[in-house]
């Protein structure tokens, strides 16, 4: 579980969290929503540590993040995996050496067993035999796949996807989703995703923060945001006409069927 | 502005302090050490050769108009090359050209990292990114440049030789006495302190403009180019202080 304690982050004179209290998850997909320039993107650096907040705290179970020395930060973040948006796979290296960098950097394994566990998760991301391609020699959409392989390789149990959609087609955005989302449960992972994609929101979302100006304006799960009458939650989700109607629509069938 | 140059100065050497740890896992570090010794020093061999003959010719060519018609011996030729080489041309000429060449190199393939998130993901997996990325870039260099600047001084006193015995200049019997003239170990010695030095700051200062870098591709430029000037500036400021410290 990670839990956040009256988070403030500011840049200069900005403020961009304003008493942020949140509290994520295992075994569900967490998901922190919001328009461009809520905050989501900050918020996810901090619970991760790359940034410091200007005041508040992060605690790791019972662990508070910021009050770790180097050594005990190191050892919390090999318990911890991140998909990047831009899946940030390291070009010069092929797919088994970017999956393989964590078990060659932090396990004594021989070859052969990391060859295994390299195996192993590309098996789960479903993409079983491209250990020799190059990152430039993939889609969008493997490459995120092998983000994620790169990000279980370890067996974390703390989870960070940033926008692991952006840039995706439907088709493939769903799949990714649907990937994130059985990694979790059946591995009982703290999963905190970082979104604006509204089909996430209704397919995976079991806890769901919404940021609105840098504070949290809803939370929920994805079963109660049809029916929330929070009108910024209504409006950031249903925020086309069609959206809207199709919202009303959903909304008297339920009635009728009441 | 002072203040700025002190927020810089101190966030170098809080980089260096965290890049100078015990590094987490050896045989990942000595095969990066290797992969930067084989850029830095096999990458850099031809650049070095080539400028390392025209320095020695032009030395040779420009001493041997300078000594026309003068009383002093004709092997001084020789005599200045080898010195000048070995003091002064190959470590800092060749330490400002491979400021040029490996510095901005080092600075853009930080600074790409660090726009990718390549870095920010390698924190996240616990690893200690200034060191795991900026200490096997400093030792590479410290120990390759120095091999560099050695083949420099023998390059440039062969272009000497070059452009100075085929021409008429001087006779090869009197090259080689100037170059076994007067010979003072301690050149090579200033030599090879200057080199170390200048390595250090090169291979330093480019890393942590790289590692620092923010925004898009004008400022991986800018952070490129700051890495060159601000080498090279600190390069020329090193070796007044080492003549001084060490001819004084």
């Amino acid at each position: 579980m990670i839990r956040t304690e009256h988070i403030y982050k500011s840049f200069d004179e900005h403020e961009v969290l304003k008493d942020i209290n949140l509290t994520f998850y295992p075994g569900k997909c967490n998901l922190i929503i919001g328009r461009s320039g809520a905050g989501k993107t900050v918020l996810l650096k901090i619970l991760v540590g790359l940034l410091q907040p200007t005041s508040g705290k992060v605690f790791y179970d019972d662990t508070d993040l910021f009050s770790l020395d180097r050594k005990s930060l190191q050892k919390l973040r090999m318990q911890v995996g991140m998909l990047f948006q831009g899946s940030a796979l390291f070009d010069s290296m092929t797919v088994e050496e970017n999956i393989r960098f964590p078990l060659d950097m932090f396990t004594s394994l021989t070859y052969a067993e990391k060859r295994k566990r390299v195996d192993e998760v590309l098996e789960r991301v479903e993409l079983p035999g491209i250990n020799d391609k190059y990152p430039s020699e993939i889609s969008g959409g493997m490459q995120k796949r092998v983000g994620i392989a790169r990000a279980i390789v370890l067996n974390p149990k703390y989870l960070f996807c940033d926008e692991p959609n952006s840039g995706l087609d439907p088709k493939t955005a769903i799949t990714i989703d649907a990937l994130i989302q059985s990694i979790t449960y059946e591995r009982n992972i703290t999963t905190v995703i970082n979104t604006h994609d509204m089909n996430s929101v209704m397919e995976i979302g079991d806890n769901i923060a919404l940021l609105h100006q840098g504070r949290v304006a809803w939370t929920g799960s994805r079963h109660e945001v049809l029916t929330s009458d929070n009108e910024t939650l209504q409006d950031f989700i249903f925020a086309s006409p069609f959206l809207q109607r199709l919202r009303e629509a959903a909304l008297r069938h339920l009635k009728e069927n009441e | 502005m002072n203040l700025n140059l002190f927020y810089h100065f101190g966030r170098f050497l809080l980089l260096m302090r965290a890049a100078l740890q015990r590094p987490e896992k050896w045989s990942m570090y000595w095969k990066e050490t290797l992969r930067q010794m084989d850029a830095i020093g096999i990458g850099s061999l031809v650049i070095v050769g080539l400028i390392s003959v025209f320095m020695g010719a032009v030395a040779a060519v420009q001493f041997a108009y300078q000594l026309d018609g003068q009383l002093v011996p004709r092997y001084y030729i020789g005599y200045i090359v080898r010195d000048l080489a070995i003091i002064e041309s190959a470590p800092t000429i060749t330490c400002l050209v491979l400021a040029g060449k490996v510095g901005s190199n080092l600075a853009a393939e930080l600074g790409g990292m660090r726009q990718k998130e390549h870095i920010d993901a390698m924190e996240i997996m616990g690893v200690n990114t200034a060191s795991y990325l900026i200490l096997p870039k400093l030792v590479a260099a410290v120990v390759v440049i120095p091999m560099l600047v050695t083949l420099s001084a023998f390059i440039a006193i062969i272009g000497g030789y070059l452009a100075s015995v085929p021409t008429g200049e001087i006779t090869n019997e009197e090259y080689i006495r100037g170059l076994r003239a007067y010979f003072d170990p301690l050149n090579v010695q200033i030599m090879y302190v200057k080199t170390v030095v200048f390595a250090f700051i090169l291979t330093a200062v480019s890393c942590y403009q790289g590692y620092y870098v923010k925004g898009g591709s004008i400022e991986l430029g800018k952070a490129s180019t700051n890495a060159v000037v601000i080498s090279d500036i600190l390069i020329l400021l090193a070796d007044y202080v080492i003549a001084l410290l060490m001819t004084s």
